[in-house]
């Protein structure tokens, strides 16, 4: 296994000041008896919500953490024990920060990336080629970054991480913020860089499309356990979770009657709103409205991420405070 | 080897970014021409009243104020270095991305402020001396090895000045923000340094101390070297050994933070 994590746990402590000199220490469990594995070339997206501990194990398992408990193997390496040496089988991307140098042109952070992780001359130039062609930032070498725009500077700092050919990705929201042609640029090449070259991916994420069309594989995390580890499908199951078709009609028409197949929640003069499982194609569905009714036009919207996954806790019978919350004076 | 090319270029990109910021370099220019005119003529009048204060003759007294004022931003007197940046990333948990590379902070960081400073004394500093030498009689040693020895003292100055700036920043895993360290650190950089009198003229204990500070090193040090007042060997083991003190407490203030590091900016 490429990535091994065993009943790692990482509990902080947290002073509050509760009084003139008077603190109070709480023990706050971050991450709790976490295991999984990740087999080399897998792609697997990470979710869950707001600081259910993804974070704190992806500083984990690039070692600028040290697990408070259990064990912890990234290709054979204990991360916290060898960062640097690590550090050159791994690449990290965060979407909200940058690695490129700022105020110099984005040429000069791949060049300084060439001599941090001692990239051979030959190598350095044969995937700098490639990746700026496949992202296309062949005109935007000699531009500044703080002139690039958002997805611009997104597939810049992806670049960067990959330059030096790690092993493994990861993935913190690369999508965020980018408009619809960014975004599928992005995720075609991170498909393509998969399978070309076998590049491990962990993908944390907000948007239930990379995972969608990325990861065969998803793990949500809540409250630093594992609440669930499988196909997303799965997941979509588990939280039964529906997606929407809209559709516009020609004209204002009692709700539309689809029998168990669907089910309208929304009307709005010729436009209504049937939800159907996450699970199951729209194909039989649109076939049938489009039989049945005077169809303008439809549109189909995802379930976001959230939703999924705050059903799927619900199921669960998942409580909202957090079980391993201790007060120690 | 590896090491070496890789922080050369990071110099070279402190040096290259700070070049970029053109509009901010001339002002600087101005600034420190026209401060430099205004301590002269304070200088000249007290001189005049006290001549041979401090062990400096007159011409002694023009040259430190133009070289304090080649040296204002060259070594980041009043605060303004990377050490700012630092303080940003540390804040906003941006250093995270600085700990997943294989580089060593610290030496990324010097090198950076190294870069730094070549470029504030080469864009900025450089040209307000000039000006000095060229309008006011300056006491200037004609022989190649004092000026060279000249050079050798700033290099240690440029990291002392990085040492006492980089404990600074580091102080903001602690503190959560860095203001405060900020005023302070100007006070004492300014006054420590001796920008406002040069610290040979304060006498007694006080005096004795203010020498002895690290501050010291950054402006009175090559000074005295330039003008011939200190023995090289001399400066060079008072700034050596501050150096040295300062990247130590560095490294271990550095062990200490990363390991906090975490906690800050999810």
């Amino acid at each position: 296994m490429f990535i091994e994590v065993d009943g790692v746990e990482k509990v902080f402590e947290v002073r509050k000041k509760t009084g003139f000199l008077k603190r109070e220490r709480r023990q706050v469990r971050a991450v709790d008896e976490l295991s999984f594995t990740v087999a080399r070339g897998e792609m697997v997206g990470y979710i869950g919500p707001n600081g259910a501990g993804k974070s704190t194990t992806i500083k984990m398992l690039t070692g600028i953490l040290t697990p408070s408990g259990g064990r912890l193997r990234v290709a054979g390496i204990d991360p916290s024990r060898e960062r640097t040496k690590l550090a050159h089988r791994i690449g990290v991307v965060f979407g909200q920060r940058t690695t490129l140098w700022w105020d110099l042109p984005l040429i000069d952070s791949y060049r300084l990336m060439h001599r941090m992780y001692r990239i051979p001359d030959a190598r350095y130039r044969e995937n700098l080629d490639r990746l700026v062609e496949l992202l296309s930032l062949d005109t935007l070498l000699d531009v500044p970054v703080r002139q690039l725009s958002l997805g611009q500077r997104m597939r810049g700092d992806i670049v960067a991480a990959l330059l030096h050919d790690p092993d493994v990705l990861y993935l913190d929201e690369p999508t965020i913020g980018l408009d619809v042609i960014s975004k599928s640029k992005v995720r075609d090449f991170l498909r393509e860089l998969n399978e070309e070259h076998g590049t491990t991916v962990l993908l944390t994420t907000h948007d239930l499309q990379d995972i969608e069309q990325l990861c065969s594989r998803v793990m949500v995390i809540d409250h630093g356990r594992l609440m669930y580890d499988g196909p997303l499908a799965g997941l979509h199951e588990v939280g039964e979770s529906e997606r929407t078709l809209v559709v516009d009609l020609e004209r204002e028409l009692p709700p539309i009657d689809m029998g168990g197949a669907a089910r309208v929640v929304k009307v709005e003069g010729p436009r209504q709103w049937l939800a159907f499982p996450a699970s199951e194609s729209a194909a039989p569905l649109v076939a049938r409205v489009a039989a049945e009714y005077p169809l303008v036009d439809l549109s189909v919207r995802e379930p976001d991420i959230e939703t999924v996954i705050a059903k799927m806790l619900h199921s669960l019978g998942d409580t909202p405070k957090p079980p391993s919350d201790r007060t120690t004076a | 080897m590896g090491a070496g090319r890789l922080y050369t270029a990071v110099a070279a990109g402190g040096f290259r970014r700070y070049a970029t910021y053109r509009a901010a370099t001339a002002a600087g220019v101005f600034t420190n021409t026209v401060f430099g005119i205004i301590l002269v003529y304070t200088y000249l009048a007290l001189w005049d009243e006290k001549p041979h204060l401090g062990g400096y003759d007159q011409a002694q007294a023009v040259t430190y104020v133009w070289l304090g004022q080649c040296l204002y931003a060259t070594l980041a007197i009043q605060g303004g270095g990377v050490e700012k940046d630092l303080m940003e990333r540390i804040r906003t948990g941006e250093i995270a991305i600085d700990l997943y590379r294989p580089a060593d902070l610290q030496l990324w960081w010097l090198a950076t402020d190294l870069g730094r400073s070549l470029f504030q004394m080469l864009g900025r500093g450089v040209i307000p001396f000039v000006f000095g030498a060229v309008f006011f009689s300056m006491y200037l040693p004609t022989d190649v090895v004092t000026w060279m020895t000249f050079a050798v003292a700033l290099l240690l100055a440029m990291v002392v000045s990085f040492g006492i700036r980089y404990l600074a920043a580091l102080s903001v895993f602690w503190l959560m923000d860095g203001m405060g360290v900020s005023q302070a650190m100007m006070v004492l950089g300014i006054f420590c340094s001796g920008m406002t009198l040069p610290l040979n003229v304060f006498p007694g204990a006080f005096g004795e101390v203010v020498r002895a500070l690290p501050w010291a090193a950054q402006l009175q040090v090559p000074a005295d070297v330039l003008m011939g007042e200190s023995t090289p060997l001399r400066a060079f083991a008072f700034q050596a050994a501050w150096a040295v003190a300062l990247l130590a407490a560095g490294r271990l203030l550095q062990t200490a933070a990363t390991r906090r590091v975490v906690v800050q900016g999810g």
